[in-house]
């Protein structure tokens, strides 16, 4: 049951995250990466991480995305986005050397992983729910957690200071 | 065992399912009753006794208009959009328990849809998507009171999210669980949060009004200055998709306040009733009756309320919006969770030796 849940999901996954690439019109690409987002929150689900789940379809889909599409729509405001991604034969030839060239370094990168296998008889499966994860984060990665706190309050005092109106600015 | 729980849990989603349309469209009704009553009107009166049929008749005349597409819009999406709206607003309600549980013979049966350990989150992850039908909605009709209406409703929609968040974190922060059931359970008898988080709840309440759209927070459909705001376009059942994906969400607001705030299901004394009953069954399933009964009664209250605000305040000016959001709630809801934490520490300071 999970097994098959697992491929029918990743397949999903995958066929989104290609359709992000190739769809024309970016609005649906925006749409397709939400979609992906969904299948990797299911992913998330499968693993037992209900909490990373939820909060990556929160964050994600439900903040990031929106000011994705929220930019788009003020860009492509009342013109018709058909066709907007053009190019010459030469930069599709460069695009896809440097995909591929990604590609190989990503399949070298890889090559040498060992994939964990934790023990079943000492594995606790409830290691991706919330107490636990909290657990975690407050005790062993105390510090790496406090350290990302102050990484987002710097760049949200950074965001706050671009976004502060100048004196003298017209106001709306 | 496992088959009778899986029929009782279909059963039991299909009839949430069926409670939150019935709920939404005789809200219709309600709004247009409150409204008159309000207004000193009679409201409607001919369709059936009181009227009581006129929403009906409003479903059956929007089905029969005319399905209108405007001709440089973007098909797919403009079908797509009230389709979001609606899946999002009914999706909600799945993790909201309107009562305790039941025993019939050697079975309990709990009367939520599924208890999952991060209700709140699901709560919240649902409704940070219910933008995008909206948005979709907004920009497909290639209109631009239509794309300023979606604009509006993203922004706003993000805006008071956050604040949302964050008196959320108190309730949590007292409650020590993200399980919707355990919230619930742990304000038992007239132990309710809102005795606790006065503040929270505010703030709570003010960004529901807001993440629903309803006045004084309905910019994104102000008729005044964006003439229909991001349903300009729609006509037909598209549009009522619309309208009533907004009732399916005072519904679930009011759910979750009365849930999260107002002790759910439970109700004073509900335990001395219990204890009334010689047998412990009939004691559990009679104070589970009466909770959901309490239950839905709050949640009318709630919409009572969220349509007694509409008739009686104005609408918000954009640039007051944003500083009441940014401003105000955000800065009070860090002070509710600040204040909280203080309040846990001196109580396990003063108990706990």
């Amino acid at each position: 049951m999970t097994e098959s849940l697992f491929f029918f999901f990743a397949s999903l996954t995958l066929l989104c995250a290609v359709m992000v690439v190739i769809a024309k019109n970016p609005v649906y690409s925006v749409i397709f990466l939400i979609l992906t987002f969904f299948t990797i929150s299911a992913h998330y689900i499968l693993l037992n991480a209900q909490f990373l789940a939820a909060v990556n379809i929160i964050v994600y889909a439900g903040a990031i995305m929106v000011l994705f599409l929220f930019v788009l729509m003020f860009i492509n405001t009342g013109k018709n986005v058909q066709g907007t991604v053009k190019g010459s034969i030469i930069s599709k030839i460069a695009g896809a050397v440097a995909g591929g060239l990604l590609f190989v370094v990503v399949v070298a990168a890889l090559k040498d992983v060992t994939l964990g296998h934790p023990d079943p008889a000492t594995y606790n499966s409830q290691v991706g729910m919330v107490e636990n994860l909290g657990k975690v984060l407050f005790t062993k990665y105390m510090l790496p957690f406090q350290l990302v706190a102050v990484l987002f309050l710097v760049s949200m005092v950074g965001a706050v200071m671009i976004g502060k109106r100048e004196a003298g600015e017209q106001n709306f | 065992m496992d088959s009778v729980l899986l029929i009782y849990k279909g059963i039991y989603i299909l009839a949430i399912f069926g409670i939150s349309l019935l709920i939404a469209t005789y809200s219709t009704y309600f709004e247009r009753k409150i409204a008159a009553f309000i207004q000193d009107r009679v409201g409607p009166n001919r369709a059936g006794p009181f009227g009581l049929l006129q929403p009906l008749a409003d479903a059956g005349k929007l089905f029969f208009k005319e399905e209108f597409i405007p001709a440089r819009a973007n098909k797919v999406l403009f079908i797509l959009g009230p389709g979001i709206a609606m899946l999002v607003a009914a999706m909600s309600s799945a993790v909201i328990p309107f009562g305790d549980t039941l025993i019939l013979g050697e079975t309990t049966f709990d009367l939520i849809a599924i208890d999952v350990n991060i209700g709140v989150l699901y709560i919240f992850g649902v409704v940070s998507l219910g933008v995008y039908g909206l948005m979709i909605g907004g920009w497909a009709s290639n209109n631009k009171f239509s794309l300023l209406g979606a604009i509006r409703a993203a922004s706003q929609n993000i805006s008071y999210e956050l604040a949302m968040g964050l008196s959320l974190i108190a309730v949590l922060m007292l409650s020590g669980s993200l399980s919707l059931k355990v919230i619930a359970e742990q304000q038992a008898g007239f132990n309710w949060n809102i005795w606790y988080q006065p503040l929270g709840f505010l703030i709570f309440l003010i960004c529901a009004f807001a993440e629903t759209n309803r006045t004084p927070f309905d910019l994104p459909e102000s008729e005044a200055e964006l003439i229909g705001g991001y349903h300009t376009e729609y006509s037909s059942m598209k549009l009522g998709m619309y309208l009533f994906a907004e009732y399916i969400n005072i519904f679930v607001a009011s759910a979750v306040m009365a849930t999260l705030y107002f002790g759910a299901y439970n109700f004073p004394f509900m335990e001395n009733l219990r204890n009334a009953f010689d047998d412990p069954v009939l004691g559990n399933n009679v104070v589970t009756i009466l909770g959901v009964g309490v239950m839905f009664a709050k949640i009318f209250a709630f919409i009572f309320f969220f349509m007694w605000v509409r008739w009686t305040l104005p609408r918000f000016r954009y640039d007051q919006l944003m500083k009441l959001g940014w401003n105000i709630l955000i800065p009070l809801a860090i002070l509710n969770i600040l204040l909280t934490g203080g309040g846990i520490l001196l109580y396990d300071y003063f108990t706990k030796g």
